[in-house]
């Protein structure tokens, strides 16, 4: 974290004392065992004497912390601030921690893949999708990773081969078609128009953020194509005002933790129609050389410290269009999406940056 | 800056065990009785920020129950904070200040009553060096109260009139869980329960919830007759390395009271998020209220102390009274970690 925060200050041109406030997002606190753990890392986030706020709203934690730390610079009353997330999975056992035995209700003890598992396997149904489509994104992510230098997973000789002959864990998804558990940290410093302006690189401007939620589990809930992403989606696009968002949007990089989850948000978030997302796949629409890379920089299939998977999505939005983003960069990229996914396609934080201040 | 104001308030019966009630049992009649107050329904709420703990709770995803009770279809505008939920409301003011909200719903809660709190909050600490030691969250205290009766800067006399005047106030607070009348004497002959605190000096485990609008100007004077304007309201961080810090005062509390501007405003009435007597002194202290400020009118933490809303309850309580007409202007204050490590000041007015 302290290492992700030194790297975001250095690249923004400024110190711990330019900092007006510390936003700190992260997963359930069970993954490390430290309660509030903002309380024990103030020294090494630099927060002593400062404003500090700790949010947690599930997987898409990092995506709404970036959206939370963006009202601070919005509100006016902050020039600079730092937002970090962070989550070290390595200090436990992420299906354990996420499958709670609760009173009154009965014990699943799944996991997030055993939970999600029925629903790729109705997205496969309803719209006749071969199987190797989630296996095509799998490959391609991971090629991503390996011009990616901070992605987890690292896998030279990947192959279509490799990936459907890995064991299957839950039914449709395999081993390899499921994001690691890693740990990592993610920073941004984010500024207003006046230190933006000044900065030594290029500014990702912010076009617009949204977070929407709903319940886990009602009657009626389309798990394909969640209400609560379509509502965050149509938010985002009007405040950036994107109209077409397959013209209009270079590149994006969507919260795609198991490998099913990029056709079916293509769909959601209007890339094409509903059941035309694994085409889009197929095509290689969504390669790095493609019309609209997914997820450039590896993804969350490449990498996983769940807390700043979010951030990390929408830091890499921000790379792409500050021409920053290495060997994974998409040429001429002036307008990125980033997006973020928790709970039981519940919770979604998205944002818009462009190169060109609006 | 866009101007904003707390128009209505709830909290739960305040009680040490909730039986078989679920978080969001205890969520949803706090949540439907402060929209009702002000005669609003959830699709009137453009964001809703809630404050919980998954370790209170046993479980990850404390929060994700918390909204089942709120809002589970159509999809709303929110956010979470793992923290009291006094901070959930400053990041609902974020959304106010920066024009992307007009009415922010606010609610936090806890079921403190299944799990050892004091052993919880252990966790909160250093995990390398101060967790192995397990001092636990009474312990803690004990020591800030101990350096403070060693410093000269408060007897146990000082301690007990504090209880003394809690268990009084709160026979005025229906909500209370402890309210009683009580004498200096009677408190000291207490026995001692983790030295040098008595039994009275901590705040109760309590379960319970509670729930708070807050709203821009236009909304706010269309939607309550008097609201509680938030003049200031400011928060700060210091160390986790307790070692490293004065634990008889609080230099973050007096640093956002600072920012907040308390100074030079007509303070009438003051509720601080004080789990321990001693730390009541301490606040008081920072915050340069005079003798003529009626503090913890509710009975304060002492009289009831929900995890994760009891900073909230706070901000609450002063908002209610001037939307009352009972008070003109208030300080309160949210604390959040050990010894009162990260502190919160708003100053509200009518």
């Amino acid at each position: 974290m302290r290492q992700a925060a030194e790297r975001a200050l250095e690249d923004a041109g400024c110190t711990w004392k330019d900092i007006d406030a510390l936003i700190l997002g992260k997963a359930p606190d069970m993954f490390e065992g430290v309660v509030m753990p903002e309380l024990y890392l103030s020294d090494a986030l630099g927060a002593n004497g400062k404003p500090v706020l700790r949010v947690h709203t599930a997987g898409s934690v990092g995506g709404s912390t970036a959206v939370v730390a963006a009202n601070y610079v919005q509100s006016g009353a902050f020039r600079r601030v730092l937002t970090v997330s962070f989550e070290k999975q390595s200090e436990s056992n992420a299906t354990w921690a996420l499958s709670p035995r609760m009173p009154f209700v009965p014990h699943v003890n799944a996991g997030a893949g055993g939970f999600f598992a029925p629903y790729m396997r109705l997205y496969m149904e309803r719209y006749g999708v071969p199987e190797h489509i989630g296996c095509l994104v799998a490959v391609k992510d991971r090629q991503n990773a390996l011009k990616n230098p901070y992605a987890h997973l690292q896998i030279p000789d990947i192959s279509l081969e490799m990936v459907m002959q890995s064991p299957m864990l839950w039914e449709p998804i395999r081993f390899l078609e499921s994001c690691p558990s890693s740990d990592g940290a993610c920073a941004l410093v984010l500024a207003d128009e006046e230190h933006a302006s000044r900065s030594p690189n290029p500014p990702a401007w912010i076009l617009g953020t949204s977070t929407r939620a709903d319940g886990s589990m009602y009657a009626g809930k389309d798990n394909i194509h969640p209400a609560s992403l379509i509502a965050c989606a149509k938010d985002v696009y009007a405040k950036a005002g994107i109209t077409d968002p397959r013209r209009q949007i270079d590149v994006a990089e969507l919260y795609v933790p198991f490998s099913w989850y990029e056709p079916m948000y293509l769909e959601t978030l209007g890339f094409c129609g509903e059941g035309e997302g694994w085409k889009l796949v197929e095509s290689g629409a969504t390669a790095l050389g493609g019309d609209l890379p997914i997820n450039a920089s590896g993804g969350v299939l490449s990498s996983n410290p769940i807390g700043a998977s979010g951030m990390l999505r929408f830091g890499e939005a921000a790379l792409q269009v500050r021409g920053m983003a290495g060997q994974h960069q998409v040429e001429g990229a002036r307008l990125a999406l980033g997006h973020a996914f928790g709970g039981a396609h519940s919770y979604y934080a998205m944002w818009a940056v462009s190169a060109d201040k609006p | 800056m866009r101007e904003a104001a707390v128009i209505g308030y709830t909290q739960s019966m305040q009680r040490r065990y909730a039986g078989a009630a679920n978080e969001s049992e205890l969520i949803m009649p706090v949540v439907r009785e402060v929209m009702q107050s002000v005669g609003v329904t959830q699709k009137d709420i453009d964001f809703t920020c809630s404050g919980s703990c998954d370790y209170l709770q046993g479980a990850a995803f404390a929060f994700v129950e918390g909204l089942n009770a709120v809002a589970t279809a159509p999809p709303i505008r929110e956010s979470h904070v793992e923290m009291d939920a006094a901070w959930a409301l400053y990041e609902a003011l974020l959304k106010i200040w920066s024009g992307e909200a007009d009415l922010c719903l606010i609610y936090g809660f806890s079921k403190s009553s299944p799990g050892e709190l004091r052993s919880v909050l252990t966790l909160q600490l250093d995990p390398y060096y101060h967790v192995p030691l397990w001092p636990d969250a009474v312990s803690l205290a004990a020591l800030q109260a101990r350096a403070m009766l060693d410093a000269g800067s408060l007897t146990e006399r000082d301690m007990a009139e504090v209880v003394m005047r809690s268990r009084r106030a709160a026979l005025l607070n229906p909500k209370a869980q402890l309210a009683a009348e009580t004498s200096i004497e009677a408190l000291l002959a207490e026995p001692r329960f983790v030295s040098p605190l008595r039994r009275h000096d901590c705040a109760p485990i309590t379960d319970g919830a509670s729930a708070l609008l807050v709203a821009s100007a236009d909304t706010a004077r269309r939607l309550c007759a008097r609201p509680a304007w938030i003049r200031g309201i400011d928060h700060r961080m210091e160390t986790g390395t307790l070692g490293a810090r004065d634990l008889t005062r609080s230099p973050s509390t007096r640093y956002a009271a600072a920012r907040a501007g308390v100074a030079g405003r007509p303070v009438d009435t003051a509720e601080l998020h004080a789990p321990f007597s001693h730390q009541e002194i301490i606040l008081r202290r920072e915050l340069g209220l005079s003798d003529s400020v009626a503090v913890n009118p509710s009975g304060g933490a002492l009289a009831g102390n929900v995890m994760m809303a009891a900073g909230l309850d706070r901000i609450g309580h002063v908002a209610t009274r001037i939307m009352r007409g009972e008070a003109d202007c208030g300080v309160a204050h949210a604390t959040s970690g050990p010894c009162l490590q990260q502190n919160l000041v708003a100053v509200l007015e009518a």
